[in-house]
């Protein structure tokens, strides 16, 4: 447990670079089927990020005039920005409500959440055309105000900055930094209350984004509460993520956690399962109210109806139910289903506004190259090679070193 | 914990005046918008266009973009990042008629609002023009434009947006634009929009039979600075005529204003339940 350490307080003189390149070098096997995969994939995907750079956007994707937005917006982002709420709905339960029972999940979804957006903002970076310029967004004179994304985009950087805020407490403890330790959990509940803040926001933005294409949405799918939907969506979404990732990391790195951690986890995940239903629920709600306030029922009566009502009971209320039953019965190989469902039905739904449905009414549809697929498996592989570097080195999901515990705020 | 909670309703309470407050700015905003007459614009007149794509040349040529080739029988067409203005022939109640298009310049344009970097803006002389120093190509003027005008350059390493800008540059010379001045038939009129939109009422007027009574661009996505008169319903011309009649900015509107209310007080209203939860923690009975 405590490698990192000896390392570092085994060098007396104290060389931050002797210890951190020493950390640099692999742990554990190389040659796991994991790894076997990803690797080429990784390779070939730089590859085409280098050809996109050198060529243009338009040389390995398939976006066209009529749909500038693809797979790197609409997935990367979009969808991905979902999956991330985790890490603030998690924050909001254990430093806000007091709920500690989620403490032990807590370091590892934040630092899952800190992640992902690190390698979103990456994948927009590859999809701006002229990406130097977003200088003009952050320090230049260039502020539309008035601009959802500009919005967006700024609640978005702050809110990273805030996940590296309250993630940093695992570093300074890996690096044995005790002075930092206290500086950073002092600021944390600022941290927390502005992180919160900002994910609201910037959840329920994406689906702002939108609101100006009310015309290329298909009414089934657009509506003035888009925003209020995203939000709602980033509840379960985060939370169904944390029970998948959650369980695949406890098999993984299961030789990290103590012996009595395998019944808290459970716990842990019955607990979820049950907010994961009540949020599902609220969606639910929420999507009635909408569509009999404002939806002509005509709809439902086309291929895009049948589309749309899979969406709504097979990605909706299907795992609701399932959310329910599987809390009540604690059986948690249907809380694991019942996540995997909700994850689909949050890539549909989010596939569905920013691809499928968008232009509905083109003859030509929009279908992403396979070097648009390997470029988003790329960016997925990367994050989990460095989420497992980080893993395997700081207290993420081991519990803090000794001295660090007990002062959190 | 009583105490809290009044706070946490105060909080809620003082959004509901700040999101109220928020509308009524910007709702003063908008009629201001409105109210601006010395908009300039272009009025074309379908019944005068005889379809020579001469525009489509001369736009070219002012923009420094290759000559369109331009076949004997030509397809539907639309406007791409080397075609800023194209024209068509529609099969009409009233024969083959010709329909120009290009962007609308808008008087409160979508890609305006949507742009982060104020790229795209809307001139205070009308024309709605983009800014290659400031775009950082996030095409998120191209999801937010009813009428489909703002054109990538997927083929460069430096992409440009490209779109009509009623060739703004001209206009700062006190010219016309190319396609104004060239138009061998008098189908474009340039001037203020406010004299265009009574010059389009007098034809209208004067020859009953030969328009309907609609002049789009009017009302059009909260009415824009290019417009269009002709002898047939607008949707037999290709035009998008499911346009919505509000501004879409407008569409936005909402949820921007809240952003500056929610920034404040939810913090606020945070900090109030960690108060009230601090001491004692939830246990899975009284959540
Ligand atoms: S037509 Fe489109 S590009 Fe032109 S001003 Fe209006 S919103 Fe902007
Ligand atoms: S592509 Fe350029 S002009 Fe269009 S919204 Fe983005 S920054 Fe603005």
């Amino acid at each position: 447990m405590e490698k990192a350490q000896n390392v570092f307080s085994d060098n007396k003189d104290n060389n931050l670079w002797k210890f951190i390149l020493n950390e640099l070098k692999p742990k554990g096997k190389i040659f796991t089927p994991f790894n076997i995969i990803s690797f080429p994939i990784i390779i070939v995907g730089l590859v085409i990020i280098f050809i996109r750079f050198r060529d243009g956007i338009g040389a390995v994707t398939n976006l066209t005039q009529e749909i500038p937005w693809g797979l790197w917006i609409g997935f990367d982002v979009v969808t991905g920005v979902a999956f991330a709420g985790g890490a603030y709905v998690l924050v909001f339960m254990v430093n806000i409500l007091n709920m500690k029972k989620y403490q032990p999940i807590l370091r590892v979804t934040v630092l899952n959440g800190f992640l992902a957006y690190l390698f979103y903002s990456a994948a927009l970076l590859l999809d701006l055309g002229r990406p130097l310029k977003i200088v003009n967004v952050i320090i230049g004179n260039n502020y539309g105000v008035s601009s959802v994304l500009f919005l967006v985009g700024w609640h978005f950087l702050l809110y990273m900055l805030a996940l590296l805020l309250e993630f940093s407490p695992a570093v300074a403890e890996w690096l044995n930094a005790r002075k930092l330790r206290k500086v950073l959990s002092t600021i944390g509940l600022g941290a927390v209350i502005f992180g919160i803040t900002l994910s609201v926001l910037h959840q329920s933005g994406i689906g702002a984004l939108y609101l100006m294409a009310i015309d290329k949405i298909h009414p089934l799918w657009y509506s003035e509460y888009l925003p209020l939907q995203f939000v709602v969506a980033s509840v379960f979404a985060g939370i169904a993520m944390v029970i998948l990732e959650g369980s695949i990391s406890h098999k993984v790195f299961s030789y990290q956690l103590e012996s009595d951690s395998h019944h808290q986890h459970n716990s842990i995940l019955i607990g979820l399962a049950k907010i994961c239903a009540g949020a599902l629920f609220a969606y639910f709600a929420l999507m009635v109210i909408v569509f009999v306030h404002g939806k002509d029922w005509q709809h439902l009566n086309s291929g895009w109806g049948s589309w749309y009502l899979l969406e709504m009971i097979g990605f909706v209320i299907l795992p609701m139910l399932l959310f329910y039953f599987s809390y009540r019965h604690k059986s948690i190989f249907f809380i694991r289903l019942a996540a995997i469902i909700t994850l689909l039905g949050v890539i549909l739904n989010r596939m569905n506004v920013s691809i499928i449905v968008y232009r509905w009414y083109d003859v030509d549809r929009y279908v992403p190259t396979w070097q648009e697929f390997v470029v988003t498996l790329t960016i997925i592989f990367i994050e989990i090679w460095v989420l497992r570097w980080i893993i395997m080195r700081m207290p993420v999901l081991r519990k803090p070193p000794l001295w660090a515990q007990g002062n959190d705020h | 914990m009583s105490i809290n909670r009044r706070t946490f309703f105060k909080a809620m309470g003082a959004t509901a005046v700040a999101l109220s407050v928020g509308k009524e700015l910007t709702a003063s905003a908008e009629s201001v918008a409105e109210g601006q007459s010395e908009l300039y614009g272009v009025l074309y007149d379908v019944n005068r266009c005889v379809g020579c794509h001469g525009c489509e040349y001369d736009c070219a040529e002012a923009h420094g973009l290759e000559y369109p080739d331009i076949p004997k029988k030509p397809p539907m067409r639309k406007t791409d990042d080397t075609h800023l203005t194209v024209v068509n022939f529609h099969e009409t109640s009233k024969g083959e008629l010709p329909t120009k298009i290009q962007c609308m310049h808008c008087t409160q344009p979508a890609c305006d609002a949507a742009c982060l970097t104020q790229a795209m803006h809307k001139t205070e002389e009308g024309p709605v023009i983009w800014r290659e120093e400031k775009c950082m190509g996030c095409r998120y003027c191209m999801i937010s434009c009813p009428f489909d005008i703002p054109k990538f350059e997927y083929h460069s390493t430096n992409p440009r947006i490209m779109k009509c800008d009623m060739c703004h540059d001209r206009l700062k010379e006190g010219e016309t634009p190319a396609c104004v001045y060239n138009c061998p038939e008098e189908a474009l009129m340039y001037g203020k929009r406010s004299d265009l939109i009574r010059e389009a009422r007098q034809r209208i007027h004067d020859n009953p039979e030969d328009y309907i009574d609609h002049i789009y661009g009017e009302h059009e996505a909260g009415g824009t600075s290019w417009l269009y008169i002709s002898p047939v319903p607008f949707a037999e011309l290709g035009l998008n005529t499911k346009v919505q009649k509000q501004s879409y900015p407008g569409l936005t509107k909402g949820f921007i204003s809240s952003i500056a209310p929610v920034d404040i007080l939810l913090p606020l209203g945070l900090l109030g339940i960690y108060e009230a939860t601090r001491t004692k923690p939830i246990t899975e009975e009284d959540e």
